[in-house]
């Protein structure tokens, strides 16, 4: 009699936790950041031109007023964690940034940088030495653009 | 064999029910049946249905919870300060809690009114009052925060509030006290009350792109008590309906003195004309004086106006404005139907719920089927205006609210329970038990033109053993009801803050794609903002230290700061310059006599400091923003009176004279 007890029990318990289950309607609707999968292989994502809006970027000669209009953003939305220097401060330093990685790569983390951060290898790398996540800073198409061309002046182009 | 397992099954059955009905009144509604639990389930990481938006009552705040799971989302700080959020410390919201009196640090929040179009809620603002110091907030659904707050003049309390109409072109605030008008002398002998004392009506109209309140005029009349109120609708659009108590006039032990009349009064204004006689000039001009407190999103600033004029219409001057229809026994809600056809007052003292009929006060109206005056105003006859009785609905009937099949939902505080009823045939339909005497009752949409159909929360006055015990003091409980199906039925028993009083809620969907997610620094015009880590600075002005910070994961810019002096007036002006969703950060310093400072994205929030004492004082962000937040510190050294040590400041670059970068780079 016991283990009949114990039997119908369980399958009364189990009855109950799957119509909890079922009865679960509501929409699922999350925070973008939560919502990512973390996916190690990464078959779709090119780490050259990384993840986001920007597929081709064209880059000429040196355009001094966008450098200056990037400045500006820098001085508020990046001067605390990036010097232009190849001194870390809580990110890399800019120095150099346009050699390393393409413009496309460079747009797209500016403005899509949860999801490259979650994955681009090298961005995994550099989050193990800062331990910082870079924060998304909410910048405009031209905001992006104006500051890639700040850091091509940074890195000398002319 | 399966005989024994059949009975042992009942057994245990019959075991838990009894069990469950030890401790609960002795009514077969109070047992919960199986599935309560799966209907108010929401699982981990889905959002809820409905935005809750619950008074919190003597806390002074407001809540907001989510419905059916019951999760408490956020205490928005409305009257009182709030040490956490920096509310009523900061610089910024110090003028917010300004009235005629001072700072006014505390209030007694009771109902709340969501904005209205077309006689549904919006989502756009939630109101609020304060009954102590008489006050009305707006708090923005954008930010989720108080962004203004009105005093109100010739004013006792302020209970009857904030009732909206269905456009919200105006709210209404109705003195709870009597009291001499504030331009008559107020030194007199409260025995006087006949004589002297007053009952003000405030409309507030509300200005429809930024939700900006002023006191467009106010009615004045009879010295009673204003209890609550609701704006007509539909057809009833253009009229307001209050109830009153102590109509007998007594100014002591209201409680037997207030209770010998067999009838108090709704009380019906015909808004529309009230608007129309101030048009015209009607009314009189009064010195007042009244705090008007507005919050400024772009400068994250609030400034407190002191404004000293308010346009009066007497009530007995001006025939066809407002009328009394008796209602029985101390009436307290006072509620009108989704149609807005029926009116139900409902006597906390009487044993039946009378239901007025618009129409039938229309007519009364053109007939005049009046029953003498109240102190110069005509009184209805209680049978022209009533549609019918509820007979026998239950022990101290409060608070109605309707849903989308027409029925009504009474609560019971005497007799703790809620009593469903066809609003049409009057008949009593169900009955349910609360857990204990319940005040208020909420379904989202409940007063409003647009009624849902699902959900009925009650609010109730006493928790006794609901839940594990705290002591003498309790949470208040509220408790959640399917009301889908003809039968109510409990799903689910939560505490609240405060004592809640009214509450509505508004699918989220009305709300949640608005919610702002940070502050654009672009748009910030705080005048001691900083946009960028190289403006960061600290000035002296005599003896006021200004340090423009930047907080930013994860340092403090600047954070060694030398210079300061005892007695300094130091006023941290910090601007957070993340630009990202929930990444606010704190700050906080040794020895302030304040509160801490919690700054969003984008935003420029003030702590001000005046050290008392020579010495270290560290600061450091209170808000657990990143690995490195540990860090995220600095030091400020303070000196003597008098001391010549200049003002310095500076991140990162304050090393050791003597140490060199190699000695650096060994350590």
């Amino acid at each position: 009699m016991k283990k009949f007890l114990v039997l119908s029990m369980l399958i009364a318990a189990i009855g109950f936790i799957a119509s909890c289950g079922g009865n679960n309607k509501t929409t699922r609707d999350t925070a973008s950041t939560a919502e990512t999968e973390v996916n190690t292989e990464n078959p779709s994502y090119d780490p050259n031109r990384g993840e986001g809006k920007f597929t081709t970027v064209e880059i000429g000669p040196l355009d001094a007023q966008k450098a200056e209009l990037g400045d500006q953003v820098y001085q508020v939305k990046c001067s605390s964690c990036h010097k232009l220097t190849d001194e870390r401060l809580v990110g890399p330093g800019w120095a150099g940034v346009t050699e390393r990685r393409k413009p496309e790569w460079l747009m797209n983390f500016i403005t899509n940088t949860d999801v490259m951060i979650d994955k681009d290898p090298e961005l995994q790398a550099q989050l193990e030495l800062c331990l910082v996540r870079m924060p998304n800073q909410n910048l405009s198409d031209d905001d992006a653009r104006n500051l890639l061309e700040f850091m091509r002046k940074n890195d000398g182009a002319k | 064999m399966k005989i024994n397992t059949k009975f042992a099954h009942g057994m245990a059955a019959l075991a838990i029910l009894a069990g469950l009905n030890a401790c609960k009144p002795k009514n077969a509604g109070s047992v919960v049946s199986g599935d309560a639990a799966a209907k108010a389930y929401v699982a981990p990481g889905n959002y809820d249905e409905y935005y809750n938006f619950v008074s919190g009552g003597f806390s002074g705040q407001l809540s907001v919870y989510g419905l059916p799971s019951g999760r408490l989302l956020r205490v928005i700080p409305v009257f009182s300060v709030d040490p956490e959020k920096g509310w009523g410390y900061s610089e910024e919201t110090k003028p917010m809690l300004n009235t005629s009196h001072g700072e006014v640090p505390w209030d007694d929040l009771h109902h709340v009114s969501m904005s209205q179009t077309n006689g549904e809620i919006d989502g756009r603002w939630v109101f609020a009052n304060g009954n102590n110091t008489p006050r009305v907030a707006r708090i923005d659904l954008k930010t989720f925060r108080t962004a203004e707050i009105l005093e109100l003049p010739n004013s006792g309390g302020n209970h009857s509030s904030p009732f909206i109409t269905e456009n919200s072109e105006y709210i209404v605030a109705g003195t709870r006290f009597s009291i001499p008008p504030d331009d008559k002398n107020g030194d007199v002998p409260i025995n006087t009350y006949k004589e002297n004392f007053r009952g003000t009506i405030s409309f507030i109209s509300v200005d429809k792109t930024e939700g900006h309140m002023d006191v467009a005029f106010q009615l004045q009349g009879p010295g009673v008590n204003f209890d609550l109120s609701h704006a007509g609708k539909g057809k009833s659009n253009g009229w307001f309906f209050f109830s009153t108590y102590n109509t007998e006039q007594a100014n002591t032990l209201l409680e037997v003195n207030a209770s010998k009349r067999d009838k108090d009064f709704i009380m019906a204004v015909n808004w529309k004309m009230a608007e129309k006689l101030i048009k015209e000039g009607k009314g009189r001009k009064q010195a007042v004086k009244y705090a008007s407190n507005r919050f400024d999103e772009k400068t994250h600033t609030a400034t407190s106006t002191i404004k000293n004029e308010v346009t009066v219409l007497d009530m007995r001057e001006h025939p066809g404005l407002v009328y009394m229809i008796p209602c029985p026994k101390s009436p307290h809600g006072c509620d009108v139907d989704p149609t807005g056809e029926y009116i139900v007052g409902s006597g906390k003292l009487a044993a039946l719920i009378p239901v007025f009929s618009f129409d039938k006060i229309q007519k009364a109206i053109a007939n005049k089927s009046f029953d003498g005056e109240y102190d110069g105003i005509p009184v209805i006859k209680y049978e022209a205006a009533l549609y019918g009785e509820v007979k026998k609905p239950g022990l101290g009937p409060l608070h109605t609210e309707f849903d989308d099949k027409g029925n009504a939902y009474t609560s019971m505080f005497v007799s703790s329970e809620v009593v469903k009823w066809n609003v049409k045939d009057l008949t009593v339909l169900d009955r349910v038990p609360t857990y204990y005497s319940v005040g208020h009752l909420m379904i989202p949409g409940g007063d409003s033109k647009k009624p849902t159909g699902k959900y009925m929360v009650a609010y109730n006055k006493i928790t006794k053993d609901r839940y594990l015990p705290t002591g003498p003091e309790l949470s208040q409980s509220a408790q959640l009801y399917d009301i889908s199906g003809d039968k109510m039925q409990l799903i689910l028993d939560y505490p609240t803050i405060g004592e809640p009083h009214y509450a509505q809620a508004v699918a989220a969907d009305r709300i949640k794609n608005n919610s702002a997610k940070f502050f654009k620094i672009e748009e910030n015009s705080h005048p001691y903002v900083t946009k960028g880590e190289g403006n960061a600075k600290v000035f002296r002005e005599g003896n006021k230290v200004h340090v423009n910070m930047t907080l930013m994961r994860s340092h403090l810019t600047p954070d060694n700061i030398e210079g300061i002096r005892v007695g300094d007036e130091v006023y941290f002006h910090t601007t957070n310059l993340e630009q990202d969703w929930d990444v606010p950060h704190g700050f906080a310093i040794k020895g302030a006599l304040n509160a801490e400072l919690l700054v969003m994205p984008g935003e420029t929030t003030t702590l001000k400091w005046i050290p008392t004492k020579a010495g270290m004082y560290p600061m450091y962000c209170t808000d657990f923003c990143s690995a490195l937040h540990q860090e995220m510190s600095g030091y400020v050294r303070v000196s003597p009176r008098g001391s010549n040590v200049p003002i310095s400041f500076s991140t990162g670059t304050n090393t050791p004279k003597n140490e060199t970068q190699a000695d650096k780079a060994k350590n």
